[in-house]
């Protein structure tokens, strides 16, 4: 009798374990499930060219879901990304077309290099007003975010009136030019924006796994009193994670400006939403603690090469809002029932020792 | 001892057993309640009174056992379904809604309704005013509930229960908010009810009110009915007797070494509560190194709260902190753990752990600046062997500190807070209610990392209500009462009865100036 339980049990834990695996490589599976598909269903899916227009594609939404990724980590939500995206294309298109008026009757203009750095101080300022905002006066994230997307876009549209800050090629009296390279240059065949990519998610990774700040991150979102308790500056460590979220908004707003060499201010319009779900979709956990930068890429791709795949496919752009939609409820499913999997194995695990 | 007498009993436990998850709380309970009379329930914190009560309001079901109501056995799976039979409780922890008007609080789930044209305010609030005025309360009943003051709120709370027309009534520590005058209306009431034939049980740590309102008392330790008897045939020091029993737990012997100089020095400590008064009221203690300081109290003390105030966390304290000779000026933890300063708090689940993260993660969590190379990268080969030594040096049962620290037991949980805040280097450790919820087992092994750690030449002060551990663990005894330190004393000289007795001395004095 004995004897009989315990195979029984050894194999419930066995194929407890085998499903967890499993879901545990779910996002793994999604992106080679997306990638068969397409590659049997849409045409020149897997050719060189498609290939590097999607990671273009999925370089965007990848900066803004890591810095989204950081700030979910704390348990809070960042909603401002989007409109910081079209403002920083302003701020750079404005800087390269008419300078700074200093009303003195002088003008000063940048290089490219001075360009990008003033709009990445501008994306990393606006997130420091949103982390102000959540800290120091106690708004809820949601709002607190949810105002600045308002500001931030205002601000965008003012620049210009709501016209398009268009051919951004600079003048080489004023050495202004060069700004296409950030947008359609290559490195070794690679887009500059992919590379940018690889080395942000690199740092942000490293960032997340080898230093204090990035366990506090963890810490902050998991138990935030706690982590007042063992002493960690809580404001400081949100502070970071909206100012690094403004700094991904900021470089995607100068990628995109590069890419169309003009800045329109609509751009980044619920770029936020696209974030968030790449986020939740690579394991992120809304209620804060959980989450890698690893399963955020991996997510952002999901959701890029799908919506990609399905335009080349000829799916028309309202199914794709509902394909969209089930995936991310899905995933948000399969990883809700991987946490209970989890505890009841741990439970087993326990059970069998004593 | 004398006979108890049958009495006319109304409900009855048998042979009642609570588990929960790995925790016996209640063990084999028999119990009767008598109508027309007061039945009294004592007992430390945490040996079951709270959940026996639970189980008859159809808070908690009973794990194996039989409730018999009048001789017949009854099952509740709900508060409501207790309440059908006439069983009120009033809660230690108020359940009320702030944001909810008296009158409303009162008559929640049963409103006064007057067909499609809804509740009839107006009879909710005279019927509420008529309960309000037997307890003399002197409350509106339009008065928002968060606008009380929390004794206030508990005479809501009693009104409430009153207002239920109840054949039993539970009331779970209900005067710890209450003042002297307050108290006396309470037991006015109690009387009427008595003498309509309502059981009532009444919980208290109080000693003194017990001898004075009490029929019955049953005594409770550790799950078990350690003493059952008429009020009138005992006294407090029998109470005192069943309450600790006289089985020795496994305490750590105290090594003998030489006490330091002073290590830690806290003046003029005070803390304003949220409803009015002082939850620490003017708290002056000094510790020498070495010294391991027992603070003695009950729940609401005020204990946490001096703890609190001294690692900075509630900014409107005041009063001034030293360790070593040099003055405190920061006030927040960070500095305040940097200058010397360790709390394990009292709510391992709340203040304690980040439950998402791993055992080693948690370990390290206070000290990560410590462990980095170039000030931002941590060092795995350093993070490693610390990890490792906290693990040998406080027996943590973790078979892999990678695993996440909810795998843990709750005495191994335990250790790795107070791990955590070992690896920040303290000269004094705070210890809030250091041995709460884990097992005996765990229980030896904290006292003796304790009395290892004061061995080294660290200053620690622990708070508990267990009288046996404060007796055994301290070399000097601090009792807290109402935000007061009441006595402090050497060990050698204290006794239970004293430190008992100064434990409620803060409600006293009050009552004085009242």
């Amino acid at each position: 009798m004995t004897t009989v339980t315990t195979t029984q049990n050894a194999q419930a834990g066995d194929g407890g374990s085998m499903l967890l695996t499993l879901m545990k490589l779910r996002t793994f599976i999604a992106l080679f499930a997306v990638i068969a598909f397409f590659s049997i269903f849409a045409p020149n899916f897997l050719s060189t060219a498609n290939i590097i227009l999607m990671s273009k594609h999925v370089a965007l939404n990848a900066f803004l879901a890591m810095g989204m990724t950081f700030v979910i980590i704390t348990g809070g939500i960042d909603l401002s990304v989007g409109s910081i995206v079209g403002l920083c294309g302003m701020v750079a298109g404005g800087l390269i077309l008419h300078g700074i008026d200093l009303q003195i009757g002088y003008t000063v203009y940048f290089n490219i290099v001075e360009v990008a750095i003033i709009t990445l101080l501008v994306g990393v300022a606006i997130g420091a007003v949103n982390g102000l905002l959540i800290t120091k006066l106690n708004v809820a994230p949601f709002i607190a975010t949810l105002g600045t997307l308002y500001v931030a876009r205002g601000f965008a549209l003012l620049s210009s009136d709501g016209q398009t800050f268009p051919n951004l090629v600079g003048n080489p009296d004023l050495g202004t030019t060069g700004f296409a390279f950030l947008g359609s240059g290559r490195i070794f065949g690679l887009p500059v924006s992919v590379w940018i990519l690889v080395v942000v998610a690199l740092a942000a990774a490293y960032i997340a796994k080898y230093t204090p700040i990035g366990r506090q991150i963890f810490a902050v979102g998991g138990n935030e009193r706690a982590a007042r308790m063992s002493g960690i500056k809580v404001d400081r460590v949100k502070m970071f994670v909206y100012m690094f979220s403004g700094f991904c908004a900021a470089i995607v707003g100068i990628v995109i400006s590069s890419e169309l060499m003009a800045s329109h201010p609509a751009t980044g319009n619920s770029f936020e939403l696209n974030a968030i779900a790449a986020a939740v979709l690579g394991g992120t956990s809304m209620s804060g603690g959980r989450g890698t930068i690893g399963g955020t890429i991996i997510g952002a791709f999901v959701i890029g090469i799908l919506s990609d795949g399905l335009v080349m496919m000829g799916v028309s752009s309202f199914w794709q809002m509902v394909i969209k939609g089930i995936v991310i409820i899905v995933a948000v499913v399969v990883d809700q029932a991987q946490r209970r999997l989890q505890q009841r194995v741990a439970l087993m695990q326990l059970a069998k020792k004593d | 001892m004398a006979e108890i007498e049958e009495g006319d009993i109304i409900l009855k436990l048998d042979d009642v057993t609570k588990v929960y998850s790995g925790i016996v709380a209640v063990k084999h309970a028999n119990l009767a309640l008598r109508r027309g009379a007061v039945n009294v329930l004592v007992g430390e914190n945490g040996a079951g009174k709270s959940t026996l009560m639970r189980m008859i309001a159809g808070v908690e079901k009973p794990s194996l056992g039989r409730i018999l109501l009048e001789g017949k056995e009854v099952e509740f799976n709900s508060p409501a379904d207790a309440q059908k039979h006439g069983i009120g409780m009033v809660f230690q922890e108020l359940n009320l809604f702030g944001n909810l008007s008296v009158a409303e609080n009162i008559f929640a789930t049963r409103e006064i309704v007057r067909g499609v044209r809804g509740i009839d305010h107006k009879a909710q609030v005279e019927r509420a005013n008529h309960y309000l005025d037997k307890l003399d309360a002197g409350i509106s009943a339009e008065t928002m509930v968060e606008d009380l003051p929390i004794g206030q709120q508990q005479l809501v709370e009693i009104a409430k229960a009153i207002s239920l027309d109840t054949r039993i009534l539970i009331l779970d520590e209900p005067t710890s908010a209450l003042s002297a005058a307050e108290v006396d209306i309470l037991f006015k009431v109690i009387g009427e009810l008595k003498a309509q034939g309502v059981a009532i049980v009444y919980i208290s740590h109080r000693l003194e009110e017990l001898m004075r309102i009490g029929d019955y008392i049953t005594v409770l330790r550790d799950g078990q009915i350690t003493g059952q008897a008429m009020v009138k045939d005992i006294d407090t020091k029998w109470i005192v007797r069943s309450m600790i029993g006289s089985d020795a737990k496994d305490f750590a012997k105290s090594v003998d070494h030489k006490l330091g100089g002073e290590a830690f020095r806290a003046e003029d400590i005070s803390l304003p509560r949220k409803t009015g008064g002082l939850a620490v009221d003017h708290v002056s203690i000094s510790v020498r190194a070495g010294e391991v300081l027992g603070i003695y109290g009950l729940m609401g003390a005020g204990r946490s709260e001096f703890f609190e105030c001294v690692m900075g966390q509630h900014p409107h304290s005041t009063g001034r902190i030293f360790v070593g000779a040099k003055e405190i000026i920061e006030r927040d933890t960070p500095a305040r753990i940097k200058r010397g300063l360790a709390l394990i708090p009292e709510d391992r689940q709340r203040e304690g752990l980040v439950q998402v993260l791993s055992i080693a993660a948690n370990l390290t969590l206070a000290s990560l600046q410590k462990l980095t190379r170039f000030g931002f990268h941590i060092s795995g080969q350093r993070e490693q062997a610390a990890i490792r030594e906290a693990i040998n040096d406080l027996s943590i049962k973790a078979p892999n500190p990678e695993f996440d620290v909810t795998s843990m037991s709750g005495g191994n949980q335990q250790k790795v807070v107070i791990g955590k805040a070992l690896m920040t280097n303290p000269k004094v450790l705070l210890m809030d209610e250091p041995s709460r919820g884990i097992d005996v087992g765990a229980k030896a092994d904290v006292f003796r990392t304790m009395r290892r750690l004061a061995g080294e030449g660290l200053a620690i002060l622990f708070s508990t209500s267990d009288l046996e551990e404060v007796m055994a663990l301290s070399d000097r005894i601090a009792v807290m009462s109402n935000g007061k330190i009441t006595k402090v004393i050497d060990r050698a000289e204290a006794t239970e009865e004293m430190i008992v007795k100064a434990a409620s001395e803060g409600h006293k004095s009050t009552r004085e100036f009242a």
